[in-house]
């Protein structure tokens, strides 16, 4: 919203300048965007008479002057051809900035005569591009004047941020009721008189659809001699950047501004048959005063003539029944339309107006009949003419609303000790009425303009919640609500700044649990696998479909409807997708030996899980001291182990199953289960085919953990630890075994050989070749012993190891080498 | 002292003073102590000494055998020293050699940034909520007084996914309110949580991208007053940004879901970017009294609860906290920014100012 300090000062009385004005506005919730001045660079230019204008003694083209500048008479040298004595100019001391050219200026000798100051042209102000000479001003100027006063450049420009909730501020009188009930000035009175009609006739209204167009006034102006504004409208126009048209349309602007009060002129020469109906649309298209076709619904309002539909009523005109200048007969339209309907057709037909940022936050219907009366004179003022009979259809709705407001509810909600005195005087200069009064509280009667105030309205509560709840909350909203609306008011008018803060109580002397153990999984996840090297990464949820398919599902129900870019249209399956992503970029800029990870959402047809998804690439860093190694499958398992380790996952409870998804390496990747249906993660070396297609150089290995699948931490007592007194034993055992034999199956059978006196199993060895037959391998294993009542003899051992051999072989038809 | 013990003691000390090494000195002490070593012979021999010399040539033998001992075991000691300090000298390296690497991998600035928010919220009582970034339209606007004309949702650019013909449509979340929805019907009152998370807008430039994150608050109670807000914002923000006397703005303000609305400001100087300097202003976050629809919509009675709830950007916040100067690259895992812009996964996050 824009309006001139010149145009707020027509409704405001105030002495406040615009920079006071900008403050306040932003207290209040009017929050100030920007002021302009366009004056303000000309400042220093003052109206000036050139006394004498002689040549040069020492320069053809130069002509030295004499100038009165209203504070001395100064010597200036002037190249301007049309310089000449006795003409009025705009002069720039020295010192002053010249914004055309951006030299400040001095004063100087130029060849031999002193030069102290210059006389300007529009350019050289900034004001155009006319340099044919210096700004030739009439006889009347008077010397000495700021030029921006006496030109009228001096009105600030005041630009606003409305919020959705303040219709009334889509109008200059609007703001400048908020500013004078917030202490900057006085309203002024608005009451225009009303034009008796010249005569009965015009195009009548028909309202055939009420829910959308309650009530419509009208009026129609004949023999009017429509052409371009005068000077003073077309400027106030174009100051907030609205393009003067013709002097009805130009009225109708200046209403929908200043008043918020939308109108419309339809040329009568124009229209077909002398009935204007409001009805809903047929899906019949007309051109619009914009220049599109709207192909209107039955959802839409329209107003339409014996020929068809002629405007989308509220929002946008059309085009075939618009004025221009060779109307003479114009019918001015003054309506109320449904705020939501009109928010809906406005977005359907996606059209902003001025029109309809008003309506769809609502206007006020009070003031229709005035403003009518008010837009006839104006036109009749500028056009001529003779005016009819106000034509109408359907009523004004009853929209009168009270709202009670106690007093001490402004310091048990608003944290502020306000007395009840200056509450009510808030209110009252915000235009409420006070109906009732006592010692407790106020009630007041809601003005016609604030359409937000106490404003009811169904709820759109819960399902389940129980009726009875439900019922209650209901009511309690009824009560509260306009309630807390005048809260609202009287706080933002004092500025919320006065409000003293509190701390927040303590709930309790030591605070609960911040996080849930599902966010610790969480803590702790990240901050053990950066431990472990990897970078943690933040990347979008969303990727192209077709590489999300690589990676899993890509459901229609996961895909975006209004993508913003077609390579973020769905919903990732992993965030590995979106890692390998961002590895395959770093890789584009020469940083191809890479650890990343990311904690967060992947999603399915299911909905969401958390994730903790790392991926190496590249080798490990080269160092002197060893050979380089390429990440392998390996590596990304010990990430995912460290990771699982860290949120206390019993290893000896886990396995490890080769049907990874495809996107991995088939050979060399595992899912990590705990039990039989529990899916922890899984890891690997990524595809071959994947890393292709990603532009991803390999090798690459990634992993997966699904945080939402660690079970929650048991509360229970520790048991004790075992230190047993005796020093455990070890033994290495060399197992020959068929190379597909799983070697977790081995550990695992040695591990049970004997529960007690084995304590710990470690495989230090995997050898293949040498005598070994091929399809074969030997698997190093040390074992620990650990007695417990007394040394092992000799035997004893020889048993244990019996049974371990025994046990491994009966498992997995393993041999001792 | 005879002369035979004379010409011993002096052979001796030659031959241990001539020895250059370990062996060569064991060789003396043999020939002097072993089994057939000189003085031992001597010892073994004195039984032979007449009864009256006995006495006093014993005396004499074990005073030499012992002056000896005493000679080996010092040039023992020489020798070992010596023969340590060669070593040690032959096991030289260089010590100016880089060691192994361990890669040092690091924490996101978005995750150090919610990680300080919890710890200073935490400190005031609040607890940490979640809930999906796939929204019903109900969680992400109606119940939050967000109804189908609203101007809001004109602004919100919604993301909305593929559904099935007939349904109503699920939403990406445009702003982690809808968990305030959620963690009152699901915790009910009184209730004191923030919710940091993923938002997504269908906006992508400079300063906007199509996701973000956010952490939303809210304190429902009975009596809970504007005033509480002020003082909950305020102790955040000058925790937070680690400057104690940061001035901090309220302005009225309008959003769908509170009453009183305001957003706050925070004082700095536009030039320089420092916080709590100049003259400037610059808007931080949204806040307000929880609207009454709001908590009848969750069947909560504004009549015996009330609170406040707000909502600011992670993003920004970062970006303020540690002078970074760009959005977008917080999402595109460019190594050299993490490297620049990360954390030490184990710094405490309770220690916020010393960030």
């Amino acid at each position: 919203m824009k309006f001139t300090l010149s145009w707020l000062r027509e409704h405001l009385d105030t002495t406040a300048d615009a920079d006071a004005i900008g403050a306040t506005l932003t207290r209040i919730g009017l929050e100030l965007e920007q002021i302009t001045d366009p004056g303000a660079a000309l400042g220093a230019f003052r109206i000036a008479e050139v006394l004498e204008a002689v040549p040069h003694p020492n320069a053809d083209r130069l002509r030295a002057c004499t100038v009165e500048t209203g504070a001395g008479v100064v010597s200036v040298v002037c190249g301007a051809p049309n310089a000449r004595t006795g003409m009025k100019a705009v002069f720039a001391p020295p010192g002053s900035f010249i914004p055309g050219t951006g030299i400040t200026l001095k004063t100087g000798e130029i060849r031999g005569v002193v030069s102290a100051g210059m006389l300007l042209s529009a350019r050289e102000m900034g004001l155009g591009d006319d340099h044919t000479g210096i700004l030739d001003l009439p006889p009347e100027a008077p010397v000495g004047t700021p030029y921006a006063r006496w030109a009228g450049l001096d009105d600030p420009l005041i630009e606003i941020a409305v919020t959705p909730n303040r219709g009334d501020c889509f109008s200059v009188r609007g703001v400048a009721r908020d500013l004078a009930a917030a202490g900057l000035g006085t309203l002024k009175p608005w009451a225009p008189a009303s034009v008796p009609p010249a005569f009965a006739g015009g195009p009548e209204w028909r309202i055939d659809w009420p829910e959308a167009c309650p009530f419509v006034l009208g009026r129609v102006i004949r023999a009017v001699r429509n052409g371009p504004s005068p000077d003073w409208l077309a400027r106030r126009l174009t100051a907030i950047g609205l393009r003067p048209i013709n002097a009805l349309v130009d009225v109708t602007n200046l209403f929908t501004v200043g008043l918020g009060r939308p109108l419309h002129v339809f040329d009568v020469a124009k229209l077909a048959g002398p009935v204007l109906t409001l009805r809903r649309g047929a899906g019949e298209t007309f051109r619009a005063l914009n220049g599109r076709d709207v192909a209107v619904t039955d959802q839409d309002c329209v107003i339409a003539d014996a020929a068809g539909v002629q405007s989308l009523a509220g929002i946008v005109g059309g085009e075939a029944t618009g004025c221009d200048a060779t109307t003479t007969e114009v019918f001015v339209e003054c309506a109320l339309f449904d705020p939501v309907r009109i928010a809906l057709s406005g977005r359907r037909h996606q059209v902003i107006s001025d029109a309809r940022q008003r309506f769809e936050r609502g206007i006020d219907a009070a003031i229709m009949p005035e403003a009518l009366e008010a837009a006839t004179a104006l036109i009749l003022q500028l056009c001529g003419g003779s005016p009819g009979t106000v034509t109408e259809a359907g009523a004004a709705p009853d929209r009168r609303r009270q709202a009670r407001l106690r007093f001490a509810r402004l310091r048990d909600l608003g944290g502020a000790d306000v007395p009840a005195e200056a509450a009510v005087a808030s209110l009252q200069g915000l235009g409420f009425a006070v109906t009732a009064r006592d010692a407790a509280g106020v009630t007041v009667a809601v003005p016609s303009w604030r359409n937000d105030v106490a404003q009811g309205g169904g709820l759109d509560q819960s399902p389940d919640l129980p009726p009875a709840q439900a019922a209650a909350a209901a009511a309690g909203c009824a009560e509260i609500e306009p309630e807390c609306d005048l809260i609202e008011e009287v706080l933002r008018l004092r500025g919320l700044d006065t409000i003293p803060p509190v701390s927040l109580p303590r709930a309790a002397p030591v605070p609960g649990p911040v996080l849930t153990p599902r966010q610790t999984r969480a803590a702790v996840t990240r901050r053990m696998l950066a431990a472990q090297g990897l970078a943690e990464c933040v990347t979008f949820s969303f990727l192209d479909a077709a590489t999300a398919a690589r990676f899993g599902d890509a459901p229609e129900g996961l895909r975006l409807a209004n993508p913003i870019a077609s390579d973020l249209d769905q919903l990732r399956p992993t965030p590995l997708a979106t890692l390998a992503q961002a590895a395959s970029r770093n890789a584009a800029r020469g940083y191809a030996d890479l650890a990343l990870f990311e904690l967060g959402p992947a999603f399915d047809a299911a909905g969401q899980v958390l994730v903790a998804a790392g991926l190496r690439t590249g080798a490990a860093p080269r160092h002197w001291a060893g050979p380089q190694a390429p990440v392998d499958a390996m590596a990304a398992k010990a990430d995912l182990w460290a990771a699982l380790g860290a949120l206390g996952v019993p290893f000896e409870a886990l396995s490890v199953t080769p049907d990874a998804p495809g996107f991995y390496h088939p050979g060399q990747s595992g899912v990590v289960r705990q039990g039989p249906k529990t899916v922890l993660g899984r890891f690997g070396a990524l595809h071959p085919g994947l890393l292709a297609a990603l532009d991803l150089p390999g090798p690459a290995a990634g992993f997966e953990l699904f945080l939402d699948a660690v079970a929650d931490p048991k509360r229970r007592r520790r048991a004790p630890p075992d230190l047993p007194a005796f020093q455990p034993v070890r033994r290495d055992f060399a197992f020959v075994v068929s190379r597909d034999t799983p070697a977790e199956a081995v550990l695992r059978a040695a591990r049970g050989a004997e529960r007690t006196l084995i304590t710990g199993v470690a495989l230090f060895d995997v050898f293949e070749g040498g005598t070994l037959a091929a399809g074969e391998r030997s698997l190093g294993v040390e074992v620990t012993f650990q007695p417990r009542e007394r040394s092992l003899t000799e035997a004893e051992l020889e048993a244990a190891a019996a049974k371990l051999v025994a046990a491994v072989a009966k498992a997995t038809g393993a041999r001792l080498r | 002292m005879t002369d035979d013990l004379h010409t011993l003691e002096t052979e001796t000390a030659a031959a241990i003073e001539a020895a250059a090494d370990p062996r060569a000195l064991e060789a003396v002490r043999v020939g002097l102590l072993g089994r057939n070593g000189r003085l031992t012979a001597l010892l073994r021999d004195l039984g032979k000494t007449p009864p009256e010399d006995r006495r006093a040539r014993g005396a004499a033998l074990n005073a030499l055998r012992d002056r000896l001992a005493a000679a080996l075991e010092a040039r023992r000691v020489t020798l070992d020293e010596a023969a340590l300090t060669a070593r040690l000298a032959a096991e030289r390296i260089d010590v100016t050699l880089p060691p192994p690497p361990r890669p040092q991998g690091l924490i996101h600035p978005i995750s150090r940034s919610m990680e300080e928010m919890a710890a200073i919220f935490g400190a005031m009582g609040f607890a940490i909520a979640e809930g999906p970034d796939v929204e019903t339209d109900w969680h992400n606007f109606s119940a939050l007084n967000i109804p189908a004309h609203h101007p809001a949702r004109d602004d919100q650019d919604t993301f909305y996914l593929t559904a099935p013909a007939g349904a109503p449509p699920p939403v990406l979340r445009t702003h982690t309110s809808p968990v305030q929805v959620r963690a009152m019907l699901a915790r009910g009152v009184p209730l004191r949580v923030i919710v940091p998370g993923r938002t997504y807008r269908a906006d992508h430039d400079a300063t906007h991208s199509p996701m973000f994150h956010q952490v939303e608050g809210l304190v429902i109670d009975r009596d809970i007053t504007l005033g509480h807000l002020k003082g909950c914002l305020i102790d955040f923000l000058r925790a937070f940004f680690a400057v104690p006397d940061l001035p901090v703005r309220f302005r009225a303000s309008y959003f769908p879901f509170t009453e009183p609305s305001m957003e706050v400001d925070i004082g700095w100087d536009r030039k320089s970017g420092a916080l709590g300097q100049g003259q400037d202003w610059l808007e931080i976050l949204g806040s307000g009294m929880v609207h009454p629809r709001v908590l009848a919509n969750v069947g909560i009675d504004p009549r015996e609860f009330q609170g406040f709830a707000f909502g600011m950007g992670i993003e920004r916040v970062t970006m303020l906290k540690h002078g970074i100067p760009d959005l977008r690259p917080f999402y595109d895992s460019d190594i050299r920014w993490l490297r620049h812009y990360g954390f030490n996964p184990l710094a405490p996050a309770l220690l916020h100012e010393a960030a």
